[in-house]
């Protein structure tokens, strides 16, 4: 017998929505820790500006979700009051930050991806999807020059930084690899022709990213075996930190406003 | 009944609160004004999805509008999304004279993933020697740029 929350959805309309909001969310929640640790100010302001795109972003799809969903449920319940188990995350946007290299190779993969993401949504067969997509692209496109931008200047820059560079990117290959392996809530999507068919998207993000990490001189990477189950809620034991932090305060005091 | 241009002339009274200088009208927010029965309808497009200078935008709106004595809605408007061409000419203006360096070029021409940047001119001394610090700067709308001649660093307004 499965356990259903209060806001798991049956619906594979709904459920595609929560997974794109997911990953937002929880890559935005990811960067937000790096507010006041950044290497120096404009990079810290960087990261910063980048997960209020996507946290920004994650609030409009919880509300559609939200509006999909029915029965008066909002975008706070759907950030604030599901479990792990209801996520629908990528594994790669729940990993630690680790050092400045870990988190621009997440971010590299992550803001790539994302971006051929979002040119397929900008073609939805849903208004609203579209509508979100074609907004949303153009602050990923600057977002994915600006961690491309890193790992030219990591991967060509000192032997230190080209050795670390060239090991957190080795490290997310495999978490990458998760975003091109169809998991149900995908094939749903693709079939109702919500989203696309997310094994195509492997080879526009392959060359994109080799493109970039010759110019790095950094190797080719190899992708594989794949690190998944992050769509099928299935989440690696960092998930459950994040949202015990993220969660907490909307729990402890479910009708507070500001 | 209260004229569609009395409601333009207080729209264009409502400030950006991050750049003061200009109005929600200069930048192109206000994508539609209707006037129903019994309210106003704003169609307001959010410049970037996650501008937390939204809600303050909308407040300053209504607060603009409560000289009307008429209930207002604000409806956000996604589709098309924002684009610093709808930005005013006036607007460019007044925000180089602010110390911003105005967008360069059409948003519409820019489709690419990985463009070369363009050439932003310093709104203090006005030289084109200027070099790109952070793609990201003091909000989103924003990069980071050096002057090269003047030494002095600037905001530029993103061509978006």
């Amino acid at each position: 017998m499965t356990f259903r929350m209060k806001w798991d959805t049956c619906d594979p309309k709904a459920a595609y929505v929560l997974h794109l909001a997911d990953d937002a969310l929880i890559l935005g929640q990811r960067l937000s820790a790096w507010c006041g640790h950044g290497p120096i100010l404009e990079q810290d302001i960087a990261l910063t500006n980048i997960a209020l795109d996507l946290i920004g972003l994650a609030r409009q799809y919880y509300g559609y979700a939200a509006e999909l969903i029915g029965e008066g449920c909002t975008e706070n319940d759907l950030a604030y009051f599901r479990d792990s188990r209801s996520f629908m995350n990528h594994l790669i946007c729940e990993q630690p930050n680790g050092h400045w290299g870990d988190t621009l190779a997440r971010q590299f993969y992550f803001d790539t991806f994302h971006f051929f993401q979002l040119e397929a949504l900008a073609e939805s067969s849903d208004e609203r999807l579209r509508h979100i997509a074609a907004k949303a692209i153009k602050e990923t496109s600057y977002h994915a020059q600006y961690s491309a931008e890193w790992i030219i200047r990591l991967g060509d820059g000192t032997e230190e930084s080209h050795a670390k560079i060239a090991q957190s990117l080795a490290h997310y290959a495999p978490f990458a690899h998760e975003f091109f392996v169809p998991a149900p809530v995908d094939q749903d999507a693709h079939n109702m022709g919500l989203g696309p068919d997310v094994s195509s998207l492997l080879p526009a993000w392959k060359e994109k990213v080799e493109s970039i990490l010759t110019l790095a001189t950094l190797p080719a990477i190899d992708l594989g075996f794949a690190k998944k189950g992050g769509k099928a809620g299935v989440h690696s034991e960092h998930h459950g930190y994040i949202l015990a932090e993220m969660q907490s305060l909307a729990r402890a005091y479910p009708d507070a406003t500001w | 009944m209260v004229t569609l241009e009395r409601i333009q002339e207080l729209l264009a009274l409502v400030m950006d609160p991050e750049v003061p200088v200009l109005s929600i009208v200069d930048l192109g927010l206000v994508r539609s004004v209707e006037r129903k029965e019994t309210h106003i309808v704003l169609g307001i497009a959010p410049t970037y999805t996650g501008c937390p200078a939204m809600d303050v935008i909308h407040d300053r709106i209504r607060e603009a509008l409560s000289v009307l004595e008429t209930d207002i809605k604000i409806e956000s408007v996604l589709h098309p999304p924002w684009t610093t061409d709808w930005m005013s000419e006036a607007g460019k203006k007044k925000l180089e004279a602010y110390g911003i360096a105005p967008p360069v070029g059409k948003a519409a021409d820019k489709r690419s993933l990985w463009g070369p940047s363009p050439t932003v001119r310093c709104p203090r001394c006005k030289s084109e020697d200027t070099a790109l610090v952070s793609l990201f700067g003091s909000t989103a709308c924003k990069s980071l740029y050096q002057c090269g001649s003047c030494n002095e660093p600037f905001d530029y307004f993103k061509c978006f």
